[in-house]
């Protein structure tokens, strides 16, 4: 098996937000990914790329406990958040989530007004503010403000396809989360919306840490700081392809000077 | 059917007249099966309010509000079997709708380990499968005995308030209620169960992702986005329930005295008809048949107000 190489020298200089130790994940006895080394650094933008079904969205899941809503997902190892293994016993995973907030591939707003959208995340997490700024504040980071300022009250619905997408970012925001997960939020969206998802990503990161999953090779170099390359390989007696982290560096390096032929070829599109 | 020599042959081809005429029977068919529907009510309908017609001209609406129901002397009046339909259907609703719908959440919602979850749902279902004289019988020999100390304590303790004033001696309306709890509990269930599933898995993501505890996704979002086809099917069990018939008047009592109690015996329109329609005549049958229409107006009522709000309420995540 292909060692995981973890680059102390690019992300060791970073405080780093999240760390996975060792880290593998099954669905009931399948071995989806395996040990994962990895230090996601704060307010920068990490992308995972990799052939589908190598585990990103798996690892991106692990990051925020999502996978426990997936039954027969287990992990072992580590996931270290602000010193914190956030799969310790004590450990809520609806403070998990709070603090580390989620978009998902499809848009899916709430069955709520654009308002409501907004509100309710900051409502149950308790928040005593005023609402109304706090809307269009997070409305305003998204870049949706102009958009939708004058029909909050209409359902988030009734939006286009790459609105709902940032209204969705805007309610991830609206919970003031440390870090953001981004499962591919653009493969369903035409190149316009795509392209004001990613300038508005250059914006988030002073607020937030970033991590994005994404398909496309070009968006990962536009948008993310950093870049772990994903792969899967059959393994002896297993039924599946089990995935595990190739590389990890400045995304400058993996897509100029990979250090494994893999990503190289990978990136160069002569992947197999 | 394509041939190398080109798309005419395929374009142009002519459906031969034997196809066409199965299409064009079939067609008939239909329309002839769908009319039928529409007849058979139309039919059934006409004739409750033909048979009704002679009670409707002798005690016009007073029929609905007086509670005396006397052969000997030919006066009748439906409230008591109109209350009881009404009383024990809507009560039935609120026990068996927090439970049904409770039972929907914790079958479809990841709870408890999956094979629980397959086991109660299949325990509902065969639920379902129990013929209603059967859940007649298990009422009057099981559930009204086991029932009686409690009826009985509900009487000594709140006595005072009008719904349990009397003593409970046996049959009455308080196990008939019961025994329509079982009986519409699968429905209801199992339409609240499709509602949940059809919630889109990215909508619970969406709120657990904003973090959402398990009780402010299912309350605040997984179960409002379904309450349209919930409602459906709760109104679809009422009118299930107003129209049971077989097991409720097996354990309710059949009595046409008027009782606010639900200690005390009562009757239903359904069970009112099962019972006294073999040994009427005259204008007897015909405020039978007087009653049967109210029945059916209300069922009716009650079908169209659960489509209506099908409809109206049905969200869409397009
Ligand atoms: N909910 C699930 N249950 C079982 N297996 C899953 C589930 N989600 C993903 N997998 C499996 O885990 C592997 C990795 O999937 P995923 O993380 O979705 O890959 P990627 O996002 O890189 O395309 C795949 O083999 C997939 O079949
Ligand atoms: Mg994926």
């Amino acid at each position: 098996m292909t060692s995981t190489l973890n680059q102390p020298s690019t992300s060791g200089t970073l405080p780093s937000c999240l760390s996975l130790e060792n880290v593998t994940i099954s669905y009931g006895s399948f071995e989806a990914v395996r040990d994962v080394y990895m230090d996601i650094p704060r307010n920068r933008v990490t992308a995972f790329i990799g052939p589908s079904g190598c585990g990103k969205s798996t690892v991106l899941r692990a990051l925020n406990r999502m996978n426990d809503l997936i039954e027969g997902c287990s992990l072992r190892g580590r996931v270290v958040f602000d010193g914190q293994d956030i799969y310790a016993r004590e450990v809520d995973p609806v403070e998990v989530r709070r603090r580390i907030g989620m978009v998902f591939q499809k848009p899916n707003p709430f069955p709520k007004s654009i308002y409501e959208n907004i509100a309710f995340g900051a409502r149950i997490n308790g928040f005593k503010g005023d609402m109304d700024e706090l809307v269009e504040r997070s409305l305003r980071k998204a870049a949706i403000w102009d958009e939708t300022k004058d029909k909050l009250k209409e359902s988030g619905n009734a939006l286009s396809g790459g609105q709902q997408q940032r209204l969705c970012i805007a309610r991830a925001i609206a919970v003031e989360p440390e870090v953001i997960l981004m499962d591919e939020p653009c493969s369903a969206l035409d190149p316009i919306s795509t392209l004001k998802i990613e300038e508005m990503m250059h914006e988030l990161k002073k607020s937030f840490t970033i991590v994005i999953v994404t398909h496309n090779m070009q968006q990962a170099v536009r948008v993310s700081d950093y870049t772990s390359f994903f792969n899967a390989e059959a393994v002896e007696g297993g039924s599946g392809k089990v995935g595990y982290l190739v590389e990890f560096n400045d995304t400058e390096r993996i897509f100029n000077a990979p250090v494994q032929q893999a990503t190289q070829d990978y990136v160069t599109g002569r992947f197999g | 059917m394509r041939s190398e020599t080109g798309q005419d042959q395929f374009t142009l081809r002519r459906r031969p007249w034997s196809e066409r005429s199965i299409d064009g029977g079939f067609r008939l068919l239909t329309i002839l099966l769908a009319s039928l529907v529409a007849v058979v009510l139309l039919g059934i309908f006409l004739t409750v309010f033909n048979g009704a017609q002679e009670a409707m001209a002798s005690f016009g609406l007073s029929f609905l509000v007086t509670s005396g129901w006397n052969p000997v002397n030919n006066q009748y009046g439906a409230f008591t079997a109109i209350y009881g339909t009404l009383v024990s259907s809507l009560l039935a609703l609120f026990i068996a709708v927090p439970l049904g719908v409770g039972t929907a959440i914790f079958i479809t919602e990841n709870l408890i380990p999956r094979t629980w979850r397959e086991v109660i749902g299949v325990m509902v279902e065969l639920l379902a499968a129990i013929p209603s004289v059967v859940l007649g019988l298990w009422a009057i020999f099981v559930m009204e005995p086991l029932l009686r100390p409690f009826l009985n304590f509900l009487h000594q303790s709140l006595g005072w308030f009008p719904l349990f004033s009397t003593v409970p001696k046996g049959p009455g309306m308080a196990p008939a209620i019961l025994i329509l709890v079982v009986m519409i509990l699968p429905i209801i269930t199992a339409i609240s169960r499709d509602a949940l599933n059809q919630v889109p898995q990215e909508l619970r993501q969406g709120a657990y992702g904003v973090g959402s505890t398990r009780w402010i996704a299912i309350f605040n979002v997984i179960l409002p986005a379904a309450i349209s086809s919930i409602i459906g099917g709760v109104m679809l069990a009422l009118g299930r329930a107003m129209g049971e018939t077989m097991a409720v008047t097996m354990i309710i009592g059949n009595s046409m005295n008027f009782s606010w109690s639900l200690l005390a015996p009562g009757n239903t329109i359904s069970a009112m008809l099962a019972n006294q329609f073999g040994e009427a005549d005259g204008i007897q049958v015909s405020a039978l048949l007087y009653a049967a229409l109210i029945l059916m107006l209300m069922t009716f009522a009650v079908n169209i107000l659960a489509q209506w709000i099908v409809r109206r309420f049905s969200l869409s995540y397009n």
